[in-house]
């Protein structure tokens, strides 16, 4: 018997706008048109304003650890505007924090958050994503989840989950993958390839040529994509999105991007990372690319990125004050969150607060001595 | 409410009466025919209500916990997934917080390792993490316990890591009566529940006859199986089967009030401790490991409320702090009539 090819395939690879703000006029036709670009430039400084200043309260002692997303924008943004505002469903990491504050999560629950305060993961009604998640490459399959109870009752919204590179070692993000290719599920697999894992760069952290063709196994459409190219990110989300809500089932977005920062203020990547990559990364940053291609349209200008600046340091302000001014949580908070209803050795804790038993109880047998607060 | 005709239908096998005395329709069945009988009540009555896990569907589950479900419901309503515990449990969740309630399955006690952190790193902590935003309303069914001669992690009794994971409740019934009732209330629960199902006593050679009719038993509330003022005996699962079966070698001037737990989490505090109160004595009987099991803190709490009522120190009779072994020794691992009825008399000779 001969040998036959029992599978091929092949890895697509999309930019629409290169680093220096140069368009494909072809590949952009029916994307973003100017007016939005417009609009998302002047959001995605808005958004770079505030993780720079949360980098601050960090170093000065207003805020605990924090993930800087710095440089991973457009990936955030191109896909978040792709996706239904109030209809589709964010199933996000940590660092696409511009993706969920255009859904709707208000800018200073994510610095409440990382305060320290679990009302910043309190998502208001109507807003549909999840929180924030720590634990890596867990959520994916919560957006499979999710997705297909949509698909269940045949809601027409879809689920779109971020994670990094480093999170598809994971099994969870395997047996998300399958479930989502075997329910055929309404979800979207975005992967912000960053290129690190903490200190791991990607080549550690596996032997494929790309991410992308991991997805191959699960017999998804994939697709790999200039992750700092707004235009391309949104063209590629778009596809995936509204192929999942016609029912054609998940897919796989692998956006090549680059973790301008360290991994969160916790950490030092001068420890592992060649300060020249850090260098040529900087001149593929996103905000740039928009700049120099909205300034060559004459729809930008020096004079209007000062009073855009000033702006955002108005909103910066504005928003680390809504943050900071929420006082800290009652205790009692814990107690009443762990269930729907709080079950009687807790609401005794809530009540005595503490957890040791003698002077809980009057009558209690034993008691030496009256017990006084 | 579907009257008893209709619901006769899910399961047509079994015997039905309308018992005389009070009227109620009732339904002859064991353990586990109590909860197939359940989920079809339940899928009947919501239809958000799903199952999924290994071989639930067409096969009906290993134990057969879901027969004819799928044929009844359809293939939307009960899912074969993927070999994949984790992916079970995660897809669970997110289900869960898509509006559905979502009933996984998973196969064995054994295999819930690759689920945990999906059961406690996410469906345990939604309703705090996000104050009350999103909740995981679900019930994770899994047959647990020693006694079937099954092979390797399949007689495990983990039910205390499950009870110290705050957020999550856990049941444990083990008799048809308390299993169609409560697993009704786990359905009914806002938050995670874990439903354990002692697999020795699924299939008695006893039928129970039980009321047809849909019915809740609040979870967190023990059964006084037997009064009695000389000795309380706690246990749960199919270890209340071998207190019992103690209870028979006792002389008759012993008198055991028998209590079984039904919920591990949260803990019936008031019955054991009104119990002891009373009786001064008690002994704790469960299959899992001694050290840091639930008679621990059984123990500690009957100390601390109990104090001056007791007249011998709390004994807790268990399985040893060993690996479970392999079934040519599960019987002699597990507590037995005789180590229940030893403990017993020493307890009462102290």
């Amino acid at each position: 018997m001969p040998i036959r090819t029992a599978y091929t395939a092949k890895i697509d690879y999309l930019q629409i706008m290169d680093e220096n703000g140069v368009l494909d006029e072809k590949l952009a036709k029916d994307t973003l048109t100017d007016a939005e670009v417009l609009e998302l430039y002047q959001y995605m400084c808005r958004c770079r304003a505030l993780d720079e200043t949360a980098f601050k309260l960090q170093r000065s002692g207003r805020m605990g650890t924090y993930p800087q997303n710095k440089g991973q924008e457009a990936a955030a943004i191109g896909s978040g505007y792709a996706a239904k505002r109030g209809v589709d469903w964010l199933v996000p990491c940590y660092r696409e924090n511009a993706a969920l504050w255009m859904h709707g999560l208000p800018m200073h629950y994510v610095l409440l958050h990382w305060m320290g305060d679990e009302r910043g993961n309190q998502i208001p009604e109507g807003v549909r994503m999840t929180p924030l998640c720590i634990p890596i490459g867990t959520q994916m399959l919560h957006a499979t989840g999710i997705s297909w109870a949509m698909k269940l009752r045949k809601e027409p919204a879809v689920a779109i989950t971020y994670f990094g590179d480093g999170a598809t070692s994971e099994g969870d993000f395997h047996e998300a993958m399958n479930f989502a290719s075997t329910f055929q599920t309404p979800t979207v697999f975005f992967c912000q390839n960053n290129h690190w894992a903490i200190s791991v760069p990607r080549e550690s952290q596996m032997n494929s040529e790309t991410v992308a063709q991991k997805a191959l196994a699960y017999g998804m459409p994939t697709v790999q994509v200039d992750g700092n190219d707004l235009l391309a990110v949104y063209k590629v989300s778009k596809e995936a999105i509204e192929r999942a809500r016609a029912g054609g089932g998940p897919s796989f977005i692998e956006a090549v991007t680059y973790r301008l920062a360290d991994h969160t203020t916790a950490d030092d990547a001068r420890r592992y990372r060649d300060p020249k990559e850090v260098e040529a990364w900087q001149g593929k940053d996103p905000v740039i690319r928009l700049r120099k291609y909205l300034t060559a349209k004459g729809l930008w200008s020096d004079e209007k990125q000062t009073a855009l600046d000033e702006a955002a340091k108005t909103m910066v302000t504005e928003v680390v004050r809504a943050a900071e001014g929420i006082a800290k949580p009652p205790l009692a908070d814990i107690f009443d969150y762990t269930y729907a209803t709080v079950p009687a050795e807790l609401e005794t804790q809530k009540r005595t607060m503490r957890t040791h038993s003698l002077g809980q109880n009057p009558e209690q047998v034993g008691l030496q001595t009256e017990w006084t607060s | 409410m579907s009257n008893a005709t209709e619901q006769a239908v899910f399961n047509p096998k079994l015997r039905r009466r309308v018992d005389e005395g009070s009227g109620v329709n009732q339904v002859e069945c064991n353990l586990v025919e109590a909860i197939t009988l359940t989920l079809a009540q339940e899928m009947d009555r919501d239809e958000r209500v799903v199952c999924l896990g290994e071989d639930v569907g067409l096969n009906g589950g290993v134990f057969r916990a879901t027969d004819g479900l799928q044929a009844r419901f359809g293939d939307q309503r009960v899912f074969d997934t993927p070999l994949s515990e984790s992916g079970i449990m995660g897809t669970a969740v997110g289900l869960a917080m898509g509006g559905m309630r979502p009933i996984p399955e998973i196969q064995f006690e054994g295999f819930m390792g690759p689920a945990y952190d999906q059961l406690v790193n996410h469906a345990a902590r939604y309703r705090t993490r996000s104050r009350g935003a999103i909740t995981i309303p679900m019930v994770v069914r899994v047959p647990v316990g020693g006694g079937i001669h099954a092979p390797e992690l399949h007689s495990d009794s983990p039910e205390a890591i499950y009870a110290h994971q705050p957020g999550l409740k856990v049941v444990m019934p083990c008799t048809p009566y308390d299993a169609k009732g409560l697993l009704a209330a786990a359905l009914e629960d806002p938050d995670p529940v874990l439903f354990f199902e002692p697999k020795r006593v699924y299939r008695l050679p006893t039928r129970d006859w039980i009321p047809e009719d849909r019915y809740t038993i609040p979870i967190g509330q023990a059964k006084v199986v037997t009064e009695g003022d000389s000795v309380t005996v706690i246990s749960w699962g199919a270890s209340v089967y071998q207190c019992l079966e103690a209870m028979d070698q006792l002389p008759e001037d012993i008198s055991v009030e028998m209590i079984d737990m039904r919920t591990i989490s949260p803990i019936d505090k008031d019955t054991i401790i009104a119990s002891v109160q009373k009786t001064g004595r008690c002994v704790i009987v469960h299959e899992a490991p001694k050290t840091a099991g639930m008679g621990a803190e059984l123990a500690t709490i009957l100390q601390e409320h109990c104090f001056l009522y007791l007249k011998a120190p709390v004994q807790r009779v268990a399985g040893f702090d060993t690996i479970m072994p392999y079934y040519k020794l599960e019987l002699e691992y597990l507590p037995n009539a005789k180590r229940v009825a030893e403990a017993i008399t020493q307890v009462m000779a102290y």
